[in-house]
């Protein structure tokens, strides 16, 4: 049983995509080892922007002799033939068998097959996993035709027990060398075996765990001071990092009466900082970067990196006190040069269509909002951070003396930004979103910009996605059907948001989905708490026998063809009959909310189970059987309110 | 300390000291040391090449009239092609921050993703911007397709921000305080420059006359990638002033940048500019590769 080891050294991948890769290249491994009997299972996979690493244990060193059964031609078949099929099989024709199989009597040769050697059947198909690991965009570095691959390759450890697995890639031979880091430990190659492996490379200054790089971020960040917590920066610091350490500068104190949005997006996204709080909860005049050194102890990298903010900051001082110059009321005007679709036209067309919307749904403060909405996309501000297009204006529509709901409105317009971010916080608020995105999603269905499969270039699911969230968590009235304003395709749009937020986000099985939107989802505040009936009710044991018996009478219904007019004819009832139709008037009471209806709806199930038993619905008498049909419609009509059962998924 | 001017010096002699042709800037305004047809042209085909050049790179929108320490109208880049891309290339660039006194096992350095891509010279590559102690100061591309082709050999570029570099090395806030000379600060050199031009490019220029001036050098271009089509004799080939056609892609590409800064191109607009540009960009380079092998030929008798 033999361990195995695969370093691959790359230059610097992209951080955001090693955790995929290394998932792949342990998938692909474990799946290489099994199709080839080779033994033995991946432990682990792990990595840094230079190198991914697979450990593997319990390796055969060859794969086990099998024998192989070659058919040949059949018993009655021409000497020459068999004398061929021997010859071919490289044996006389004496050592041939006959066997009987399915087909008949049958000359057989069973080769022996020698296993191969695990070395030299890893160094043919490593080249081929290595390069069929996914990454969203690859190069060429050796020249036109070459191997391609996220970055440059530029050497390859590949140890089976103590003995390398010798292949070339792009150029690359394996062996047992591998590389420290970039500008620390030694100079040249590293020898390593397996079981030296992580302490060779950590004594220079590599620490393969991305584990243990993140925990030395998170434990050196958190002695540095109160960071503000940001789950995705520490992924990417522990990705573009080998051996990572925290340092902490500071920047001046007049810097913050620049908008703290500003301030904390340099720092994060610009600057890839974590950005500090005071005791107060207030940004403090501090940042925590990560360096890819171990020690920073004549402070060169603090003071290069405090240098660098200095700059960046000033700059957006520059721009705040440019666009104060000239108030965002000013602007709205200049926005008819700003285009927001060819085909549509300008952000100033798209304010007046928001305008009369947002007056619509949330009144004249919305419309307010609403009209100064998308000014801030003609300040220095917004072009320079895109990113907080409606923070922005928010911010500046304050520090202009606005109403402060109209500058909360307009901050928050652009949310939710996805399907965990929440929605608008006022009501007005809520409408200039909605107005926003339906305004965006009209005039794009209009000129038939509708997305198709996984091109969405406007992104207008998430538009769409933000609308339905916005409805159903702000409890508002207004129906999709009237947001999409007789647009047959925006509307069926629509629909399939509303399943997408009801599963994805809300957790409701499909098919609940299904049954509840089946009869209506005009208004979706209604859907909600349908919704949640159906899935508190589903588990009582007599509900999804009912959903299975209304799919059945369903079936019937749709089998007998037009139903013949008119109510059923109680006098025409036998006991089995009447029973359903006692018992469908009990269940027809509306109190008591959807949760106690659906319960009196399952409770049917003893009534209708009976009915199934003594009652053949196709009687040869046709009153009979138009009777007993007009009372299975009855029935499907009168409970179908709530959700049609028959879309539930029976056992 | 270095002065900006012996900065530079060092890394020209690193360059020439590792095969490069040093280069002077290309003589007509550019909006980066890729549009040299230094870079442009020479990556293009089979033929290695090693070259590094100063190129001052005028980007009219992003001046400020001398007034902020960061930004300028024209900052001065220094361009390295490696073609084809030796194994060793990241070594050998951190050896030339090596070479100009940057000790590295006392700096943060970091790779960070950063492909590079020009739509108005079709062309795109992958790699990285360098981050030294937090500042960006080289962008490092792997060249996958110029003018719409793809590459045959797949170069590295490297592109140094002078001022940038050079700020970090004398520790300056401002660029206008760099020593560009001993005894002469950057803004003795390049102030006015920067005032100047930003009053032309954004108050002043006149914008018919860019527009025309646009269509005319575009129309030049189309001519001469046009004609060079008709051309079928070798000797003929070989002589075809395709430079020259370059030129007047230059000389579109700048007049863009300028009515930009104007705000003379609407959103709209631009995209449409842009492809323009492109169209003459890609015309050029397809015909300069057609050129190739006429070029290799002997002169003839």
């Amino acid at each position: 049983m033999l361990p195995f080891l695969l370093e691959v050294g790359a230059e610097e991948i992209p951080d955001w995509m090693i955790p995929a890769a290394l998932e792949q290249l342990g998938k692909d491994f474990q799946s290489l080892l099994e199709a080839h009997k080779l033994g033995g299972r991946v432990t682990r996979t792990d990595g840094t922007g230079r190198r991914l690493v697979l450990w593997a244990e319990g390796l055969v060193e060859r794969q086990a002799d099998s024998v192989e059964i070659v058919s040949g031609p059949p018993k009655g078949a021409n000497p020459n033939a068999v004398a061929g099929f021997a010859k071919k099989s490289g044996v006389s024709a004496d050592d041939l068998q006959v066997e009987t199989t399915a087909r008949g009597e049958y000359y057989t040769f069973r080769r022996q097959v020698a296993g191969r050697a695990t070395a030299e059947l890893l160094a043919e198909l490593l080249p081929e996993l290595i390069q069929k690991l996914y990454f969203p965009k690859t190069m060429f570095w050796t020249g036109k035709g070459g191997p391609k691959f996220i970055r440059p390759i530029r050497w390859i450890v590949a140890l089976l027990g103590d003995r390398v697995v010798p292949f070339t890639l792009a150029g690359v031979e394996s062996g047992n060398e591998s590389s420290a880091h970039r500008q620390l430990g030694a100079g040249g190659p590293i020898p390593v075996t397996i079981a030296n492996y992580e302490a060779e490379l950590e004594k220079n200054f590599v620490i393969v765990s991305s584990a243990a790089r993140r925990a030395k971020i998170e434990r050196e960040v958190a002695a540095l001071g109160n960071a503000q917590s940001d789950p995705k920066l520490l992924e990417t610091l522990t990705f573009i990092t080998e051996y990572p350490a925290a340092i902490r500068g500071g920047f001046d104190a007049s810097y913050l009466t620049l908008p703290k949005e500003v301030l904390t997006m340099v720092m994060r996204f610009h600057q890839k900082y974590f950005a500090v709080n005071a005791a107060d909860g207030s940004l403090a005049p501090h940042f925590i970067a990560v360096m890819n050194i171990p020690a920073d102890p004549e402070g060169h990298v603090v003071r290069g990196n405090e240098r660098v903010l200095r700059a960046r900051f000033n700059d957006a001082r520059f721009f705040y006190d440019v666009d104060q110059k000239r108030p965002l009321l000013d602007r709205v005007g200049d926005l008819a040069n700003v285009t927001f679709q060819a085909k549509i036209g300008s952000y100033l067309e798209k304010t007046s269509r928001m305008v009369a919307l947002a007056q619509e749904l949330g009144g004249r403060e919305a419309a307010e909002a609403a009209y100064l909405a998308k000014a801030d996309l003609t300040t220095e501000m917004v072009k320079e951070f895109t990113d907080l297009q409606g923070i922005i204006g928010g911010l500046y529509i304050a520090a202009q003396g606005g109403k402060p709901a109209v500058a909360k409105a307009v901050y928050e317009h652009y949310k939710p930004l996805s399907m965990e971010d929440t929605i608008p916080s006022t009501a007005t608020g809520q409408a200039v979103a909605l107005a926003d995105k339906v305004d965006t999603l009209r005039s794009c269905f209009a000129v038939d910009m509708i997305p198709t499969g996984s091109k969405d270039p406007f992104a207008l699911r998430r538009a769409a996605q933000g609308v339905v969230k916005i409805l159903v968590e702000g409890e508002l009235s207004p129906s999709l059907r009237e947001l999409a304003a007789g647009d047959g395709k925006l509307e069926e749009f629509f629909l399939e948001r509303v399943k997408h937020y009801f599963r994805e986000v809300k957790g409701y099985a499909y098919d609940e989905v299904n049954a509840v939107l089946a009869v209506g989802w005009a208004d979706l505040k209604d859907v909600a708490l349908r919704l949640e009936a159906v899935k508190a009710v589903r588990p009582t044991p007599n509900f999804e026998p009912v959903a299975a018996a209304f799919k059945r009478i369903k079936n019937i219904l749709t089998q007998a063809g037009p139903l013949p007019p008119g109510a059923p004819e109680a006098s025409l009832f036998n006991e089995a009959e009447a029973g359903v139709a006692a018992a469908a008037r009990e269940a027809a009471i509306k109190d008591g909310g959807y949760p106690a209806q659906l319960e009196r709806i399952a409770g049917l199930r003893p009534a209708i189970d009976h009915f199934f038993d003594q009652v053949l619905v196709n009687d040869p008498d046709p009153a009979v059987r138009d009777n007993r049909l007009r009372l299975l419609n009855q029935l499907i009509s009168e409970f179908s309110s709530i959700a049609d059962f028959s879309e539930i998924v029976t056992k | 300390m270095d002065s900006f001017q012996e900065t530079v010096f060092k890394l020209k002699k690193y360059w020439a000291d590792r095969g490069c042709v040093i280069q002077e800037p290309y003589d007509i305004e550019v909006g980066a040391g890729t549009m040299s047809p230094e870079t442009f042209l020479r990556v293009l085909g089979p033929k290695p090449w090693r070259v590094g050049y100063v190129q001052p790179s005028r980007r009219p929108a992003d001046g400020r009239y001398g007034d902020n320490p960061n930004r300028l109208y024209k900052h001065q880049q220094l361009q390295v092609i490696l073609k084809p891309t030796p194994k060793d290339v990241i070594d050998q660039y951190l050896g030339s921050l090596e070479a100009i006194g940057i000790d590295l096992s006392k700096h943060d350095l970091k790779l960070e993703e950063d492909n590079w891509e020009s739509p108005t010279l079709g062309a795109w590559g992958i790699g990285w911007q360098v981050m030294l102690d937090g500042m960006e100061i080289t962008q490092f591309t792997y060249f996958q397709q110029c003018g719409g082709i793809d590459l045959d050999l797949c170069p590295a570029e490297i592109t140094y921000g002078l001022e940038r570099i050079v700020s970090f090395l004398q520790g300056k806030e401002s660029v206008y305080d760099i020593e560009w000379a001993p005894g002469v600060p950057y803004s003795d050199v390049r102030y006015f420059d920067e005032l100047q031009l930003s009053v032309y490019n954004f108050e002043s220029a006149d914008v018919a006359m860019l527009w025309e001036a646009l269509g005319r050098h575009e129309a030049e271009a189309q001519r001469l990638i046009d004609q060079y089509k008709t051309v079928e004799d070798p000797a003929e080939k070989r002589r075809f002033p395709l430079l020259g056609a370059y030129d007047q892609v230059l000389k579109c590409s700048n007049l863009f940048n300028l009515l930009d800064a104007r705000g003379a191109i609407s959103v709209t607009e631009r995209v449409g500019v842009i492809a323009r540009v492109r169209k003459i960009a890609v015309g050029v380079a397809q015909a300069w590769v057609d050129q190739e092998p006429f070029r290799t030929m002997k002169e003839v008798a």
